[in-house]
């Protein structure tokens, strides 16, 4: 075991030529550190450049600057063939003039394993994927998801150090998708090899993860657990593309070390006890984020801190949740209830035109810098 | 009545199917019933056809002969025995040599940018645009002992004093095997070019993550799944190659007669054509033969298609 990481981008840039002539940076100074037998999601919508640092990864590309390493050893421009990686494809790209086993011992064989050898471990990749007995079938002869099992038992079956993954659950239906997301968190855990996953699919990526990097325009944006991702995400990007925000703005009043009382112009409010990152000063400018979820609502004022009145203008029933849209001077919020109860009964709810009081809790509310 | 049709599919199918059936059962099944009877028959001394069941057109074709050294009643004659090996051969040798040369090509094209894959399938193609006859006699020009190949050669050996005399490239087999080769090189690029550009990239990068360098991708993947492209290819250049007379006709003259020629002359000089017809049936059997054995090993191009 040669370096603490299994996989480290450091400062590494990567630009293309757009078909108008531009050059376009997809990959703009990534700088990542993947531990050995983590789970490691990057996370973004296309074009965010999750999928190009991937592919530098596996050496179907190389970096235009910075550098890519695998356990410790700085990859240049080690063609794929040669690099301790391997790869689950989005399209899984099986080889289709090929059975199962043979897609399976391909790879085997190019590494020149003896026949015995290649059936054992092909068996016991197939068992790992639950598809033995599909070893003489065609890829096309096989469901979506017996097909992915395959890219990924094709891969597995290497040993690889780490194990790439390219979006392999976005063709499946949503059962299916989140059955394999627990299958393959399962998988990872019982081989205790590295995975590095690309997904645009937040729940999927919040699901399975042990880190996650968000990713927009070529950049992180953030790095983190799934819980600090979205409790404490560290800018509006991050906020707003992980779960659901409310943004407001406001302007800081005065400030402790970690607090701060902020006042908020739309609805009105001085909220105290905010917590803040580093580098904010009095009199800023800023957002406030608060989630659906965080918000309370009551339909009686209880005369607590940071209670303020408002109007319900809409409610949406989604089964477990409520989403109820509310009017404050003209300011709207989005407030998530539970159905903790059931809403047969109309009366059991706010309606239309109803006077509400929130409350907010300033433990669970962020202020973010202005972009 | 036209209700009907519309909700019965197989007579729908049935219509369609008509007009070629009909054009087929009058100008493919009946002739070729025709030629099988007329093969049978025997020349009338002025060259009419008098209907027996003889089997002395095959016979002859496989070199039995009568007209003999004297005192023989009947001896072996290799002359239309040769005429049909050297047409095997010479599709077969046109047909390897048109892969060799597609395949790179075809590659080239394939990997090639987008943008420009259409221009230069467009330059494979200009030369279709010119009449088959006149793009061998092309050939002639530049193969003749005042072509332009022996023109320049001679030029640079003039300017290199060295001493030359003008090669015999015409009316040589060689000279039929360039011109056959020539006329047939499109219509292997295009099939090739056509299986070659379906391959999902990915499958290369598969490959390769799996540890495959790129000589073990070509020969795992790459090839095996644009053998369609060369077995439609490999059909649509041998069947011809096999019948056609026009090459050698030209570029081959009296030296390098093929089944074709044989054909074409028995029914226009020699006035035979029930030798011609023989003959006819012959090469299409041969034919039949070696595409049978070759899509019964590789397929008929379409079992492997790439996802």
């Amino acid at each position: 075991m040669a370096s603490e990481f299994a996989v480290e981008m450091r400062d590494v840039v990567k630009r293309f030529i757009t078909p108008e002539g531009n050059e376009m940076a997809a990959v703009d100074h990534v700088t990542m550190q993947i531990k050995n037998g983590e789970f490691f999601s990057m996370l973004g919508s296309s074009g965010c450049g999750k999928t190009t640092s991937l592919r530098m990864i596996a050496g179907f590309e190389w970096p235009t600057e910075g550098e890519v390493y695998i356990e410790g050893n700085a990859m240049g421009h080690t063609p794929p063939f040669q690099r301790k990686v391997n790869t689950v494809f989005q399209s899984y790209a099986l080889f289709q003039h090929m059975t199962v086993y043979q897609n399976l011992a391909f790879g085997l064989e190019m590494e020149g394993a003896k026949e015995d050898e290649i059936k054992k471990r092909v068996g016991r990749a197939l068992e790992m994927v639950q598809l033995t007995g599909m070893d003489r079938r065609r890829p096309r002869q096989l469901s979506g998801g017996q097909q992915q099992r395959v890219a990924l038992a094709r891969a597995l079956v290497k040993t690889p150090d780490v194990l790439l993954l390219d979006e392999p659950l976005g063709a499946l239906d949503l059962k299916l998708r989140k059955e394999m997301q627990l299958e393959l968190k399962a998988l990872q855990q019982q081989l205790g090899i590295t995975f590095i996953y690309v997904t645009h699919d937040q729940e999927e990526a919040l699901t399975m993860s042990d880190r996650i990097a968000v990713m927009s325009k070529g950049q992180v944006q953030q790095m983190g657990t799934p819980v600090e991702i979205y409790e404490r995400p560290s800018n509006k990007f991050v906020a707003d593309f992980i779960g659901e925000s409310n943004f407001l703005e406001g302007k800081i009043k005065s400030l402790s070390k970690k607090e701060a009382s902020v006042f908020i112009p739309g609805l009105n409010v001085e909220v105290t006890g905010m917590p803040i990152s580093e580098g904010m000063v009095k009199g800023e400018e800023v957002v406030v984020s608060i989630r659906p979820e965080k918000i309370r609502i009551a339909d009686k004022d209880t005369k607590s801190n940071n209670m303020f009145r408002a109007k319900v203008t809409n409610t949406v029933y989604i089964g477990a949740d409520t989403h109820v849209y509310v009017d404050v001077h003209h300011t709207k919020l989005k407030v998530l209830e539970q159905n903790r109860i059931s809403r047969l009964d109309p009366k059991s709810f706010y309606v239309v035109g109803q006077d509400v009081w929130l409350m907010l809790m300033p433990e669970n509310t962020l202020v973010l810098k202005k972009d | 009545m036209l209700k009907r049709l519309r909700e019965n599919k197989s007579t729908q199918g049935t219509l369609l199917a008509l007009p070629t059936t009909l054009w087929l059962f009058f100008l493919l099944i009946i002739p070729l019933i025709l030629t099988l009877v007329i093969s049978f028959g025997k020349r009338s001394p002025d060259g009419d056809v008098i209907y027996t069941f003889s089997l002395n057109n095959y016979t002859r074709l496989f070199g039995y002969s009568t007209d003999c050294p004297e005192g023989q009643a009947s001896c072996f004659n290799p002359l239309y025995v040769q005429i049909l090996w050297r047409s095997l051969t010479l599709a077969f040798n046109t047909t390897a040599l048109v892969i060799i040369m597609a395949y790179p090509l075809a590659y080239f094209i394939a990997r090639a940018h987008p943008k420009r894959r259409n221009l230069f399938l467009f330059m494979v193609l200009i030369p279709l645009w010119t009449n088959f006859v006149i793009r061998v006699y092309a050939w002639m020009m530049l193969l003749r002992k005042e072509g332009a190949i022996n023109v320049i050669i001679g030029g640079v050996a003039n300017l290199l004093n060295i001493p030359f005399t003008p090669l015999e490239m015409l009316y040589t087999p060689g000279a039929v095997l360039v011109g056959m080769v020539y006329e047939f090189l499109p219509f292997m690029i295009l099939p090739i070019y056509t299986s070659l550009e379906k391959i999902d990239t990915s499958l290369y990068e598969a490959a390769a993550d799996l540890g495959a360098n790129a000589i073990k991708t070509f020969l795992r993947v790459t090839l095996p799944l644009s053998m369609p492209g060369v077995v439609a290819g490999t059909i649509l250049v041998f069947i011809p190659v096999m019948g056609t007379f026009i090459v050698s006709d030209i570029l081959g003259g009296r030296q390098v007669i093929l089944v074709g020629n044989l054909i074409q002359r028995q029914f226009l000089d020699a006035r035979d054509p029930t030798f011609g017809s023989a003959a006819s049936l012959i090469l299409m059997i041969m034919t039949l033969i070696v595409t049978y054995f070759y899509t019964r090993k590789f397929g008929f191009g379409e079992e492997i298609v790439p996802a």
